[in-house]
């Protein structure tokens, strides 16, 4: 339990995904533009990768690995989450159309998001058992989320203050995502 | 012939998919604590994307309309696997040093957008040479910003001391927040030489910043699975 405990914690908050390994960026800086958005996304990352780390655990363990062809996991990876996500949206439009309304439009743009798949990658790099990958899968989407919604918030309250010319737009985003990373460097105590 | 050296040129200078149409920032961000991971980056990427806008080209007439971009992924991703493996055999050192994101390079914008917009229509040749200029493109560009990390943070570029030993290494340059802030910097000078340039009345064209390009990639991936 306390290893678990220890992956997740260190998936979240020491190792965030976006802000001290890079992954997920495109939406990072691209859907961040109000919490309410930012926080639809960060809802459908932790739901795709979530399943997708179970699904991708499964097949890598009863099937690449025991035809010998734990090679091709690049390949299978990919096809495995474009059509999970295809699976999750018609899957989401029947059973629950709230929660398709809310998350709709977000879900095609997951198949691009490089964290889905580096999560897959990790698990086995990692040699993580399908438990542990699906914990380390779930906290990684909830650090994405933070650390999404934290940006959100503050580009909300940038739109008030005077930036100067050259740094409107992606420039001042970055910059403010520098200074999240700096102030992320915090949780690195808690190891 | 001209037409290769025009792609060539569109893709260092005109549409550089790191400074100009911002696109495959992971990488960027994530490889350039040195000018050699750069490099071994860039030159990965243009590898796999050449042949693969080859590939696709060719097979262009063949791919039916409705599953073009699934088959694109399992030809971007062949190639990745190909390329990783010959790294893994015969440089290693590049192979450690670049890790997770040599497979990362499936889901790089660069090589989906490129293979959507210009080599699903156009020739072989004219495709393989955009997918070089491409790939040079992007590593005049992760080049650049491991360069002035590099310098700054540990005051060597390639490996080669260049600032003198009283130099205090700015550590944080090399290290994940670095990235941001050079980045930003970098984007941010584009942005002024731009606005003086307008000020004097001259037409400069340059693209949308990331949020633009990254929404469009997605969309054109969403345009693609629905169909």
């Amino acid at each position: 339990m306390s290893s678990l405990l220890m992956i997740a914690v260190s998936a979240a908050f020491i190792n965030n995904v976006v802000l001290s390994q890079f992954l997920g960026l495109c939406p990072f800086l691209g859907v961040s533009k109000k919490i309410e958005t930012a926080a639809g996304m960060g809802a459908a990352v932790i739901f795709v990768i979530t399943i997708s780390s179970f699904i991708t655990g499964l097949i890598y363990k009863f099937i690449l690995v025991p035809l010998d062809v734990d090679y091709l996991q690049t390949i299978v990876f990919i096809l495995v989450i474009a059509a999970l996500v295809q699976f999750v949206e018609m899957f989401l439009k029947k059973v629950s159309p709230s929660l398709y309304n809310a998350l709709g439009v977000y879900l095609p743009l997951i198949t691009t998001n490089c964290a889905v798949l580096g999560v897959a990658l990790i698990n086995v790099q990692r040699s993580y058992s399908i438990l542990e990958g699906v914990v380390y899968g779930f906290a990684t989407a909830v650090g994405f989320t933070i650390s999404i919604v934290l940006l959100a918030g503050i580009r909300e309250k940038i739109e008030y203050n005077d930036v100067p010319e050259a740094f409107k737009g992606s420039p001042i985003v970055l910059l403010t995502a520098c200074l999240m990373a700096i102030a992320f460097f915090g949780f690195s105590g808690l190891k | 012939m001209n037409k290769a050296a025009e792609r060539l040129y569109n893709g260092i200078v005109k549409e550089n998919p790191t400074f100009v149409l911002m696109l495959g920032m992971c990488p960027t961000l994530a490889v350039t604590t040195s000018a050699m991971n750069g490099v071994g980056m860039g030159l990965t990427t243009m590898v796999i994307l050449a042949m693969s806008n080859m590939m696709i080209s060719a097979l262009r007439k063949v791919i039916p309309d409705g599953v073009r971009m699934p088959a694109y992924i399992v030809v971007v991703a062949s190639f990745v696997t190909i390329v990783q493996f010959l790294l893994e055999g015969y440089i290693p050192a590049l192979y450690d040093s670049l890790g997770l994101y040599i497979p990362l390079i499936v889901v790089n914008c660069i090589i989906l957008g490129r293979a959507e917009s210009y080599a699903s229509k156009n020739p072989v040749i004219p495709s393989l040479f955009d997918g070089i200029g491409m790939g040079l493109g992007f590593t005049v560009g992760l080049t650049c910003i491991g360069a002035v990390r590099e310098l700054i943070g540990s005051g060597k570029i390639f490996g080669f001391q260049i600032m003198p030993d009283s130099y205090e290494p700015v550590t944080i340059f090399i290290l994940a927040p670095g990235a941001f802030l050079v980045l930003s910097m970098l984007v941010a000078i584009q942005n002024k030489v731009r606005i003086n340039a307008e000020k004097k009345g001259k037409e400069t064209k340059i693209g949308t910043g990331c949020t633009g390009s990254c929404e469009s990639c997605g969309e054109s991936c969403k345009g693609g699975n629905t169909k």
